[in-house]
């Protein structure tokens, strides 16, 4: 294989929209590369639905303050305040920018952008439910995604497409660039850098059903937790309410902000007794542990009682045409049902890690729960952990946190980049990366002991075990399995030995990141002695704030977790009972 | 239900041309045929190349030819094909490996047409006002994933490759009709040149290969008849 140097001021890896925002704010500034394992408009991002928060107030009387009470709020108290103050100010200013990069709202008949409500979203504090997820039908996503790559392309942005970046190198505390290795030929490649960005996004594969692309495998919370770096609060794992039954393909919250009605199978609109005010529209954890409790209680639909129905048939075909387009088409192409006539069965699906590479609120990935400082290290949108979301992130406020972070991320690296020294990265750099491919391609391939197997029962187990309701039991029970994947791990071989689209390889080094993903969800859920947010404790059901108002850090320990603890800072909101 | 895949292969480190393999499988008929690719990948031939991600019509990754007419392998059920199943890499493409083709060309076209917002006034503080018409008008040509199915399935593609393709076309059409671009000249001029929308002979396959439905020929009709109103 080819070793193949460049040299740049700055890297961004990941090119979904915490990536590309980095991007826009960084590239006039340095000489930037934008390293992805796929084409950047194939990025997860495009898949978002529904909208994003911003107080734009252009339905209703809003402010940002009530955005910032409703965050919190729905993080159970365990989100940052400060960095939620940022989050919902920013987040008028980033929707605006949004547009005048081009971003085909969806509009109101005054000419503005249109809102429309969302689940946690309310005016005055829990009044009731807020217009306030700026929306452009339900592929905001999509919209945020290909706008951003469209403003990288008139700033002629550098892209390396398909290279997947698979080593950083850090030298005595310092960020020198990374490694990666390029798909379409087998070569390696040095990418010299002292700024370098981990927009990776999520992990959702380590569930079985779970509304994430099969690309998204945890890689630069991975690839940093194998260097000693902490992962904060990865316990706090989030099951979007509405997949499709099976598929887990998601069925967007706008669907009920739009008037979606949750049923049972006996037609009952259960969440009126889970959530007596706003119903349908209360956070992500409280509606999907409803529906796994209905589903536990017998009341579930279909032959095996496992799933629960979304009905959209009152709101006629005119407005799921024009506000629902894209979800509505999923159920026709993947259900064989018309949503206009039928309710649609969906069951929670793994969504969203609030966990991740704990920063700063300028993207500055931290070393320790002390809170020092990794230089040239920066981590932005779902990879990250900041932490906005806390314990439970509201619909909405991923899309923003990629553009309000992303933007802090290339912020970061300019002023870094601007106060500090190129240097040579030597040609060993390669030598880790180059061994494990080598390591791959010499080892006689073994059907025992292949990825596929290993990742499924990986996905199997985590479902069973570790999904929204957990026990010492479940998790004691997945450790031990968790361990017993790890050894067979370390005997994985691949059958394609060749250097061109090498996915099988390239499939075997992710899988060692879903099994990091993996031990520090389970150790940190274990440690975990309360249930909070998406962390729900069937064997300690209460919220322990004497106790657990703080942030878990895990960090790498041979093969096991050692974890840490940093306090959870507060600002305006007391913690309180959470009712809706 | 028992299905027979066919799978046209290429592996540019030792084969000299691409030939056909097949694959006896096992599969629900509500499978996706990327389901069955998985399937072959991961419990019989690790070699085999495809790219894929969201697994459900949104990321443009696994555009391929299925029974011969261009889909997207997520969004297409097993039962919604004829058995046995016929899967080759998209046209007019260089193939890389397997169903990977080179999208270097494809990209460049797409870059070609200014794929992006040109408007120099000052925006001022808040968002631009533009009324439900006017974001109507561009509706169904910002839905485009950039897969290239529509492009690939192009005749005239196929013959010339120097043509910039319903893809590119379709993304000038998304900004040609923005009320809020200033840069619509220019870029009718692009599509003006000998290789721009002129070129297309509507024969309409890129609409039927469209998975996002977008009303692709239509979109070029646009464009050309825009074309003839500037200098």
């Amino acid at each position: 294989m080819k070793i193949i140097r460049h040299s740049f001021d700055g890297v961004i890896v990941g090119a979904g929209g915490a990536g590309l925002r980095a991007a826009i704010e960084a590239a006039p500034h340095m000489k930037l590369a934008v390293i992805t394992k796929l084409y950047p408009t194939r990025s997860h991002t495009g898949a978002a639905q529904g909208g994003m928060s911003a107080a734009l107030a252009n339905v209703e009387e809003d402010n940002w303050n009530w955005h910032a009470f409703d965050t919190v709020k729905g993080s159970d108290y365990l989100a940052d305040q400060p960095a939620v103050d940022i989050l919902c100010k920013e987040a008028i200013e980033s929707v605006v920018e949004l547009e005048h990069w081009g971003l085909p709202f969806s509009r109101l008949e005054n000419g503005k952008i249109a809102q429309r409500r969302f689940g946690g979203h309310t005016i005055k504090e829990g009044e009731a439910p807020a217009f306030r997820a700026c929306y452009a039908a339900d592929r905001t996503g999509h919209m945020i995604l290909q706008t951003l790559y469209q403003k990288c392309v008139s700033m002629g942005v550098t892209f390396f497409d398909e290279f997947q970046v698979l080593d950083i190198k850090i030298d005595d505390g310092v960020c020198k660039g990374v490694v990666a290795y390029e798909i379409a030929t087998g070569d390696i490649h040095i990418f010299e850098a002292r700024a370098v960005t981990f927009a990776t996004g999520g992990f959702g594969k380590i569930y079985k059903v779970s509304s994430n692309a099969h690309s998204l495998t945890g890689d630069g919370p991975g690839m940093l937790y194998q260097k000693g770096i902490p992962l904060e609060d990865m316990e706090f794992y989030q099951f979007h309410p509405t997949g499709i039954y099976r598929l887990g393909i998601l069925l967007s919250e706008a669907a009920r902000g739009e008037g979606g009605i949750l049923r049972n199978k006996d037609g009952e609109r259960f969440m009126e007794r889970y959530a007596p005010s706003i119903k349908d529209l209360a956070p992500r954890d409280m509606v999907s542990r409803a529906i796994a409790t209905e589903i536990s209680e017998g009341n579930g639909a279909g032959p095996n009682n496992d799933f629960v129905y979304l009905d959209l048939t009152h709101l006629g075909a005119e407005t799921i045409k024009q506000k629902l387009p894209d979800i509505t088409d999923f159920v026709r192409t993947y259900v064989k049902i018309e949503p206009i006539d039928e309710p649609i069965p969906v069951q929670p699906t793994a969504h969203y890690a609030m966990g991740g590479i704990p920063t700063d609120v300028d993207a500055r990935v931290l070393s320790d729960a002390q809170g020092s400082i990794l230089p040239g290290v920066y981590a932005a949108g779902e990879s990250a952990c900041v932490s906005v979301h806390g314990a439970n992130r509201l619909g909405t406020n991923s899309l923003l946190d990629i553009v309000v972070f992303g933007k802090r991320a290339g912020q970061s690296m300019v002023d870094y980049v601007s106060s500090t020294k190129p240097f040579t990265l030597s040609d060993n750099a390669a030598e880790d990366l180059k061994n494990k491919v080598t390591s791959f391609i010499e080892k006689d391939h073994d059907p025992n002991f292949s990825v596929p197997k290993i990742r499924e029962e990986l996905q199997d187990s985590m479902e069973e075990n570790a999904k929204i309701f957990r026990t010492d039991e479940t998790l004691t029970h997945q450790t031990k399995i968790l361990s017993d994947l790890r050894d067979r791990y370390s005997k994985v071989t691949i059958s394609d030995k060749g250097k061109v689209f090498n996915t099988e390889l390239l499939e075997a080094i992710e899988l060692e990141y879903l099994l990091d993903m993996s031990d520090t969800t389970v150790a940190s859920a274990q440690a975990r002695k309360e249930s909070r947010g998406a962390h729900s404790r069937v064997d300690h059901v209460e919220r322990d704030d004497k106790n657990w108002l703080k942030h878990s850090f895990a960090f790498k320990n041979g093969d096991s977790v050692k974890l840490q603890y940093k306090d959870v800072e507060l600002g305006n909101y007391e913690p309180k009972e959470r009712i809706y | 239900m028992d299905i027979k895949l066919n799978i046209l292969r290429y592996n540019p480190e030792t084969d000299r041309k691409g030939h056909w393999e097949e694959y006896l499988l096992n599969a629900d008929p509500d499978e996706r045929i990327l389901d069955l690719l998985h399937k072959v990948k991961w419990f019989d031939d690790g070699s085999l190349a495809f790219r894929r991600s969201c697994a459900h019509g949104v990321c443009g990754s696994d555009a391929m030819l299925v029974n011969g007419e261009n889909m997207l392998a997520c969004q297409v059920l097993v039962k919604e094909v004829s058995n046995p199943i016929k899967i080759e890499p998209i046209r007019g493409l260089p193939v890389i490996k397997d169903l990977v083709v080179n999208m270097d060309s494809f990209f460049d076209s797409y870059k070609k047409v200014m794929p992006y917002l040109v408007n120099e006034e000052e925006p001022g503080e808040r968002e631009r006002l533009q009324s439900p018409e006017d974001r109507d008008r561009f509706e169904d040509t910002t839905k485009c994933i950039l897969c290239a199915a529509c492009t690939t399935s192009c005749p005239v593609f196929w013959t010339a490759d120097t043509y910039v393709g319903p893809a590119a076309i379709v993304n000038a059409h998304r900004f040609v009709f923005d009320s809020r671009d200033n840069a619509s000249k220019q870029r009718l001029e692009i599509l003006k040149d000998v290789n721009g929308a002129f070129r297309c002979r509507t024969a309409f396959n890129c609409t039927t290969a469209c998975p996002r439905g977008i009303q692709v020929t239509k979109a070029i009709e646009d464009v050309k008849r825009e074309t003839l109103t500037i200098n």
